[in-house]
């Protein structure tokens, strides 16, 4: 709970506040027991306890007032910790990079990110200042309670403790039973979307009516088992509730005996029957926040082990990027895994890209083609081994400096919530409208975007118009073709095209790429004619190599890949 | 008015339950009103100095109050919570079965794995319903009209009038007016709640585009911008909920001052007893725990009529498929469409214009064509999907409206891109496609998929969790799990929707072969954008603007 530090001042205003309001509420339940004192004993009339009842009514208007502020204190100090929480995680996690964010598999960090801060709120806004009053109130309430009735004082000073005891003991325990259940009940709500997921294969399956029962059923027995571990965890709330309700039962009988035998008079008697619910009610008010702050520390924990990872460092002086275009890029002993114990993606790979070659890296799927890229950008850092641009090591230079010589075209481009101009500018953000139209153009994206909706302007990504992959990747390429820059990688730029459009974008492509240094992964074959050599990978390994002609007729690795397309070939 | 009705009907057979649980809660706030009340009147009266003996009633009173309080918290707990789940249950259900109705045609626009996931944070909405919306102000009628009575008992009817206004400015016109002042921020907030996580999720999952392009930081600034806005949100929506909790703090209390104001000079006048005065101003006071979570149930009300309106729109939905009472048997295993036309929507543009397509059985048949030229279309009308709006689609000579959509489901077999398969055993996945399949059967099945060997190679072989979406199978598992469950369903006709697309050559070469063996004998055809190294096609066919044409064999190579 580091990052509250921007949220202290308005929590201590809040807890001013209740403190405040906690001790006008005591001298309120005094006047209170002294109109009542004087009406009912000494036979006073309205008009002789008027100006007490218009000062507790000023006491009320005022206590208004101090709930009014704490709750607008409260949600500024919560708010703070959110916008810190929010903005230092998502500045984190660009440090710790894509290697972090896909192998934490990128929804729980989403919903860290998005909902996880959410839940913080509960904390700050309402748990926080709760248990600083509930240590307060009651404190200032025994204060005045001891030197009027020591024995109801005792009473109340006793079984205090015992509630944050239980809450603690009991609490915590049927908390974890109640956690379980919940998590039960959101595996329950996980197989529901499924099965919605699923429908079209249900019913092509003829099944879908069957799984009414399904469904029945799985509620059934989960009500079933949660209502068994509910009874338990339910004894918190019963031994809270009848903790506060005796003792005040145990005050009223004991102040109403020693005023029968005169020990007491009246005014204090009724002074501390008031008092004591009051006495309770805060450390009750923290019951009731008990859980949402359990959740509100669960959520924690997933913010705290994102920013506690710590991001990884570079190693040795830096090294300016290479400043002749096109330059020459170096894989030396690459080796590469995810992980320590995974097998190796790539393993001892070596390649040399001339300034301005175009190689085209082909191999089945998992041979490591797409790991290759993620290592030149500088996403994962190798095992082993080192790639070197114009003879310097990319490890060793300013990522944002080394990426800003790349374009890329990744495999799956990610679309943005905005419109189709905003996505397209991504890369350069001062393109003319002119340029981009033109890359549009060179993309074979310029047709299909003019029939968006809106044209250049049709909202899309997540929440906006879908594009098919196919024009999603159009798009990425376009993006690319903004960039000018030195060194080109192309992930499948041509899976999901029908063949027409396929032909002109290689066009682009061969045209484009002359005088760039270039990588292409390519699934297939026919795309890479213009290449000057073909790479092949096969587990994580190069097992063959040279210009498309010279390794078709001799008939190894490339071959074979080759003959999996049959006669379909160019 | 009438979302709050339906949604009513939809809750209201769980009635003996919500009985229970608003009994129980009534009795919860009673006790405590119970043992303020008689603890006021044992001190009073104590205060009087009467012999021992009086006090016994009201001191077994406080004592009782104090324990069943918490017992009726505990059992109104519990009522309820059975309560939640038993609606829980019926909402689930009854989304489900009109659902299936509808699905898939209906569906289309909701297919993403987003508004799915809002459907369900919906029906979880809703399934708080009873608990945050129906149960607080039964409870509170309960409550406050037996305080009302109370209260005229001592105090006279205009004195409990005067209370009655009290509580009716707490909890009915407080939280309205809350309701009226916050709607615009609220939805506004909402909105930029909304935009802010869109962005976040765009920031995480599209990182590596990002950073490749250096746009990170821009990120950055957006992120940080849209939150300080959302908190200036925040700002003025909590003021106006913390005017909610200062206006029932302050008619709480204005309340009790009110009834002494009445109540003093009745006791001047000797018309209600001095001890009496604690415990109607004890009264008023506790009575306001009823009223207390008005508030709450009304902003909850708005989100739930939001959340049943939603839902109602997506179930009331026409169903897209009629099905006549009994189905015809075909002739045979050929399709037969002559001149169909096909639109989603009378007000979009035809997407099947005009389509003649002949499928003999036994024939194998390869439809090409650029996306969105109608291919998945022209499947969903064989599926019985939809129904077609003119034209003839022949199934084994009969039009397919003739049949059953079930029966003609059992005839056609689906091949697409991405087979779904749920997130349970290989087994159970397998025996969606015929429930009483023997072990024997399954794994010839998957023999014929050749995927038997990779699954007896698994620890837990087809007791093998397949995951969430069946993510621990690469593309061609999935695929071959597919296969096999096709295979099982036996069905005569098979559809292959692209089925080797995103595959690497060498995984599609091999799934391709395997198919070879599967396809034999069965009336097949073939979606692709491209060609597919099938050995054996007979006809190839071209389709482009929702147009089919033939293609001379020679030529396909072309494509």
């Amino acid at each position: 709970m580091r990052k509250a530090r921007g949220a202290t001042a308005p929590l201590a205003v809040t807890v001013g506040l209740g403190f405040a309001s906690g001790l006008l509420l005591i001298l309120q339940a005094g006047w209170l027991a002294r109109v009542l004192d004087r009406v009912f004993l000494q036979g006073q009339a309205l008009g002789e306890v008027a100006n007490l009842l218009w000062g507790i009514a000023g006491l009320v208007a005022l206590r208004a007032l101090l709930a009014w502020l704490s709750e607008i204190f409260a949600f500024q100090a919560a708010a703070r910790v959110k916008h810190d929480l929010r903005t230092a995680l998502y500045r984190h996690l660009l440090r710790l990079g894509p290697a972090y964010v896909a192998s934490e598999r990128t929804g729980a960090v989403t919903t860290t990110a998005v909902e996880h801060v959410e839940a913080v709120e509960a904390f700050f806004a309402r748990y926080l200042p709760q248990l600083a009053l509930a240590a307060l109130v009651p404190l200032a309430i025994l204060a005045f309670v001891f030197p009027l009735d020591p024995a109801s004082g005792v009473i109340l000073l006793v079984t205090a403790p015992l509630m944050p005891f239980f809450m603690v003991l009991i609490g915590a325990w049927a908390e974890r039973l109640t956690a379980r259940q919940w998590r039960e009940l959101s595996r329950m709500g996980g197989h529901f979307l499924d099965v919605l997921q699923g429908l079209t294969t249900l019913k092509i399956f003829g099944r879908s009516r069957a799984y009414v029962e399904v469904i029945r059923e799985v509620t059934d027995r989960f009500r079933d088992t949660t209502l068994g571990v509910l009874r338990v965890a339910f004894l918190s709330a019963l031994t809270l509730e009848l903790l506060a309700t005796i003792s005040t039962a145990l005050v009223a009988v004991g102040v109403g005996l020693r005023l029968l035998y005169g020990h007491l008079p009246f005014y204090e008697a009724f002074f501390v029957l008031l008092l004591a619910p009051e006495f309770y009610q805060p450390l009750r008010n923290l019951g009731t926040q008990f859980h949402a702050a359990m959740g509100a520390a669960e959520a924690a924990r997933h913010i705290f082990e994102i920013l506690e990872t710590p991001a990884p460092s570079r190693p040795g002086p830096r090294v300016a990027v290479p400043e002749t275009r096109p330059f020459a890029l170096e894989l030396r002993n690459l080796t590469f895994r995810y992980r320590p114990r995974d097998p190796p993606v790539l393993e001892n790979l070596s390649l040399d890209l001339a300034p301005g070659e175009r190689v085209a890296v082909v191999g089945p799927s998992g041979a490591g083609k797409t790991t290759l890229f993620r290592l030149i950008l500088g996403f994962y850092q190798p095992t082993e081994g080192e790639i070197l641009a114009q003879g310097r090591p990319i490890q060793r230079m300013d990522p944002e400096a080394w990426r800003r010589l790349i374009a890329w075209v990744p495999q799956r481009p990610y679309l943005f919530y905005g419109t189709v101009w905003e996505n397209l500018r991504l890369a350069s953000p001062e393109a003319s409208d002119e340029e981009i139209l033109q890359a549009c153009q060179r993309a074979q994206a310029h047709d299909f975007i003019e029939q968006l909706p809106q044209g250049y302007d049709t909202l899309i990504g997540e929440r906006g118009v879908r594009l098919s992959g196919g024009q999603a990747q159009r798009l990425a390429l376009a993006r690319a073709l903004l960039r000018d820059a030195p060194l080109v990688l192309l992930d499948e730029p041509t899976a999901h095209l029908d063949r027409a459009t396929e032909e002109r974008i290689q066009e682009t492509l061969e045209r484009w790429t002359r005088g760039r240094t270039t990588l292409v992964i390519a699934h297939r074959l026919r795309t890479i004619r213009w290449v000057d050599r073909v790479v092949v990978l096969e587990n994580g390994r190069l097992v063959e190599q040279g210009p498309p002609e010279v390794l078709l007729r001799k008939g190894g690795a490339f071959a074979e890949l080759l003959a999996a397309y049959g006669g379909y070939l160019p | 008015m009438r979302t709050f009705g339906r949604l009513l009907g939809i809750v209201l057979p769980a009635w003996r339950w919500m009985l229970v649980s608003v009994f129980l809660g009534a009795c919860t706030v009673a006790a405590n009103i119970g043992l303020m009340t008689t603890a006021a009147y044992l001190i009073a009266s104590a205060a009087l100095h009467p012999p021992l003996g009086t006090l016994f009633v009201p001191i077994t009173g406080v004592r009782f109050f104090g324990i069943s309080r918490g017992v009726f918290r505990y059992g109104e707990r519990l009522v309820t919570h059975n309560t939640t789940f038993r609606i829980l249950a019926r909402l689930r259900v009854w989304f489900y079965e009109r659902l299936e109705r509808l699905a898939p045609a209906r569906l289309q626009g909701y297919r993403s794995g987003d508004l799915l996931s809002r459907m369900i944070s919906d029906i979880e909405t809703l399934e708080h319903f009873y608990v945050r919306v129906l149960a607080p102000p039964l409870v509170a009628v309960l409550i406050l009209l037996g305080a009302f009575f109370l209260l005229r008992h001592f105090v006279g009817t205009g004195p409990a009038v005067g209370i009655l206004l009290f509580w009716g400015g707490a909890g009915i016109l407080v939280p309205w007016l809350v309701e009226r002042w916050a709607r615009k921020p609220g939805q506004q907030w909402i909105r930029r709640r909304g935009d802010l996580s869109a962005h976040l999720v765009d920031g995480i999952q599209g990182m590596p585009d990002l950073l490749a392009f250096g746009a990170h930081h821009r990120k950055a600034k957006t992120l940080d911008h849209l939150s300080r806005r959302l908190i200036a949100d925040q700002t003025r929506l909590s003021a106006i909920t913390g005017f909610a909790s200062a206006a029932m703090l302050a008619a709480t209390h204005l309340a009790v001052i009110a009834v002494l104001v009445w109540a003093i000079p009745q006791v001047a006048r000797g018309e209600l007893a001095g001890v009496l005065l604690p415990v109607v101003a004890l009264l008023v006071l506790t009575s306001f725990e009823a009223v207390m979570p008005l508030p709450e149930a009304f902003q909850f009300l708005g989100k739930s009529l939001e959340a049943a309106r939603r839902l109602f729109r997506v179930v009331d939905t026409p169903v897209p498929v009629q099905d006549p009472p009994a189905s015809a048997t075909p002739r045979d295993f050929s399709v037969d469409i002559q001149d169909l036309w096909f639109r989603y929507d009378p007000v979009e543009p035809w997407v099947l214009r005009g389509v003649d397509l002949h499928l003999r059985e036994g024939e194998r048949v390869l439809l090409m064509g650029p996306s969105g030229a109608g291919k998945t279309t022209l499947v969903a009308l064989l599926l019985r999907f939809w129904d077609y709006e003119r034209g003839s689609l022949r199934l084994g000579g009969h039009e397919l409206k003739a049949y059953r959509a079930d029966d003609v489901r059992r005839w056609i077999a689906v091949l697409d891109q991405k087979p779904y398969l749920f997130n349970t055993t290989i087994r159970e996945n397998l025996l969606l496609a015929r429930p009483e399949a023997t072990q024997e059967e399954i794994e010839q099945a998957c023999r014929v998929a050749q995927i038997h060997d990779f699954i007896q190679s698994l620890p837990e072989g087809y007791d093998t969790y397949v995951g969430e979406g069946g993510v621990r199978l690469s593309g061609g598992q999935a695929q071959r799990i597919a296969i096999a469950r096709a295979v099982l369903r036996g069905a005569p006709i098979w559809i292959l929707d692209e089925p080797t697309e995103g595959l690497d050559a060498l995984t599609e070469q091999a799934l391709l072969q395997t198919l070879e063996q599967a396809l034999e004998g069965r009336t097949v055809l073939i979606i692709s954008h491209r060609p597919l190294a099938l050995r054996r096609l007979d006809r190839v066919l071209w389709m482009e603007n929702g147009r089919l044409e033939e293609v001379p064999l020679r030529r396909r190579e072309r494509f």
